[in-house]
């Protein structure tokens, strides 16, 4: 594995792994993030995966007296961190989860359908099938609780943001960005261009695992219709 | 248990943060202010984790419903009972049935107050922090209001200790405080100068923008607030444009957006930012930074890694003995 460590600031250090984004990457980090929750080290307060870096947030103190109050945190960090990627194994049987997330398109709950369509010269069918039938890969949550950064897309229904974002976008709506598309788990103002809306919640802070999607899990797009959406069981 | 009458500006409940979920994209949060928030729980003889009220420039009203031992830390918001001002950074026994209040804000821009105990909050993903933009944590997911009430943990040995000796020293005005106080004013930078690290980007920046960042004054403006200051001095520019891949961001992170003017992250930073970091504020001057209101002014000073851990090591000892002293008084 080839890597680079940089420290940011006084009580960080940045795993850098390549600098494109793309699957291989990816699932490096996975690879590393798996090592961590199997065997979190005691200076490491948490890690912050993203797409080509891995951060981890440790403590300056807890460094210094593991250290026997030797040797600089940061050196030891770095040197706990050389030993930690050196050794870690490949791991073959990576278990890959597909999660089905059910989207009602259109209708009131994606508002800028007609939008994507249009920009595409598509009919907002073509959009609804686009979307659906491809599979995503998630690169990294981040910017909000639970959000989900994804690759995959069709650049067939690409689309600009909104010149003039939302004050307020609704949870749980899907929407298109630029080259990009996400699902919005808190209400969060944005400029995305919304097509539709999920009945499933993406973040519960009452869970242990309080966002549905990781980093690494593939997603699918099932529509559902407008009943289906109101009714829908959690 | 304590009665919210008035709540002030914005106060609410923090401890030191939401650790371990900022993969799932949730902020950290928790006080802005880490030192004064520790000092204050040693005061009373609490974990130095426990939950606190933060509370930002404009003080509340609170009753005491039962005799309370508290400590108010970091900013000096004349804090006052029964018409009598208390002092900040020692211990202080409020009696039962008496009323704190807050006036003008003399120092500072955030004072914390711990009680003897710890405020009873149910933990929301392993921390007692509120959290305001997802309504989560602290006292309901949100700012404390008029009528709120909030109850105490069962008070630590040392803490009873503490309001025993108080209690035998008695006192007509409705609250017992000691003479002594913490000598807090060596753990801040006198004329808010900031030392910071070179952030993972800085090389991008124009030379021109580098010299300008250590050299020059930038002011607080009032776009501020937890989650980060909007800075305004020179602008700062990148050599040519660089497309940046988002990666994680801290507490102190400085970060450059397309318009040059850098916005300094805090406590309720999102969890990964997209714009190039030019620096890294050093651990130690982070209460500095908590203690700054808009309007102020901050300069930035230059610290390798290297001595901005060995001041976080000497500052640690420095708590460690003043626990001790503390522990000492109370015996």
């Amino acid at each position: 594995m080839t890597y680079v460590l940089h420290p940011m600031g006084d009580h960080a250090v940045v795993i850098e792994i390549g600098s494109k984004i793309e699957s291989s990457a990816i699932q490096t980090i996975q690879e590393i993030t798996n090592y961590l929750d199997e065997t979190p080290p005691k200076w490491m307060i948490e890690y912050i995966p993203a797409f080509t870096t891995v951060t981890i947030v440790y403590d300056p103190i807890i460094a210094y007296k593991q250290s026997h109050q030797h040797s600089l945190p940061i050196d030891f960090i770095k040197l706990q961190l050389h030993e930690i990627l050196s050794n870690l194994t490949r791991n073959k049987s990576m278990t890959e989860r597909i999660i089905e997330i059910p989207v009602c398109y259109g209708e009131e709950y994606g508002p800028d359908i007609e939008t994507v369509a249009e920009v595409n010269g598509l009919s907002v069918d073509e959009v609804i099938e686009l979307h659906s039938s491809a599979n995503y890969l998630v690169y990294m949550i981040g910017f909000s609780p639970g959000f989900p950064y994804l690759g995959g897309m069709s650049e067939r229904i690409a689309t600009p943001r909104r010149k003039t974002p939302r004050l307020t976008i609704p949870a749980r709506s899907v929407g298109i960005a630029g080259m990009q598309t996400g699902i919005y788990p808190i209400d969060t103002p944005g400029g995305w261009q919304l097509i539709g809306r999920t009945p499933i919640k993406l973040f519960q802070p009452e869970k242990e695992q309080p966002s549905l999607l990781r980093a690494g899990d593939t997603v699918i797009f099932k529509p559902i219709s407008k009943k289906q959406f109101e009714n829908w069981e959690i | 248990m304590i009665t919210i009458l008035k709540p002030g500006l914005l106060t609410t409940v923090q401890d030191s943060g939401r650790y371990g979920y900022q993969k799932y994209g949730v902020v950290a949060g928790g006080v802005m202010d880490q030192f004064a928030h520790v000092i204050a729980n040693i005061l009373v003889g609490n974990e130095k984790n426990s939950p606190v009220l933060e509370i930002t420039m404009v003080g509340p009203v609170i009753k005491f419903d039962q005799d309370t031992v508290i400590a108010i830390c970091g900013a000096d918001l004349s804090p006052a009972v029964n018409g009598k001002k208390i002092g900040n950074w020692r211990p202080v026994l409020i009696k039962k049935g008496s009323e704190l209040i807050f006036g003008n804000c003399q120092t500072g821009c955030r004072a914390y107050l711990a009680a003897a105990g710890g405020f009873k909050i149910p933990e929301v993903m392993d921390s007692k922090s509120t959290y305001l933009r997802a309504g989560i944590g602290g006292f309901q997911g949100r700012a404390l209001k008029k009528g709120d009430k909030l109850f105490l943990e069962a008070s630590s040995e040392l803490s009873n200790h503490l309001m025993q000796s108080f209690l035998k020293k008695g006192s007509s005005d409705g609250f017992v405080m000691t003479h002594w106080r913490i000598y807090w004013e060596t753990f801040y930078q006198k004329s808010s100068c900031i030392r910071v690290m070179k952030g993972r980007q800085y090389h991008l920046f124009k030379r021109r923008s580098q010299e300008y960042f250590f050299r020059d004054l930038f002011t607080v403006t009032t776009a501020s607030d937890r989650m980060g200051y909007r800075l305004q001095g020179p602008i700062l520019e990148l050599n040519g444009q660089k497309e940046m891949i988002s990666e994680a961001v801290s507490f102190g992170t400085i970060q450059v957006p397309a318009d040059g003017n850098p916005i300094l992250l805090l406590a309720d930073r999102q969890t990964t930012g997209g714009y190039p970091k030019i620096g890294e504020v050093a651990s130690v001057d982070l209460p500095t930074l908590a203690q700054v209101r808009p309007g102020d002014s901050l300069s930035f000073k230059e610290i390798t890694c290297e001595d901005a851990q060995l001041l976080l090591i000497e500052r640690e000892k420095r708590i460690e003995l003043l626990r001790k002293e503390i522990l000492l008084k109370f015996s």
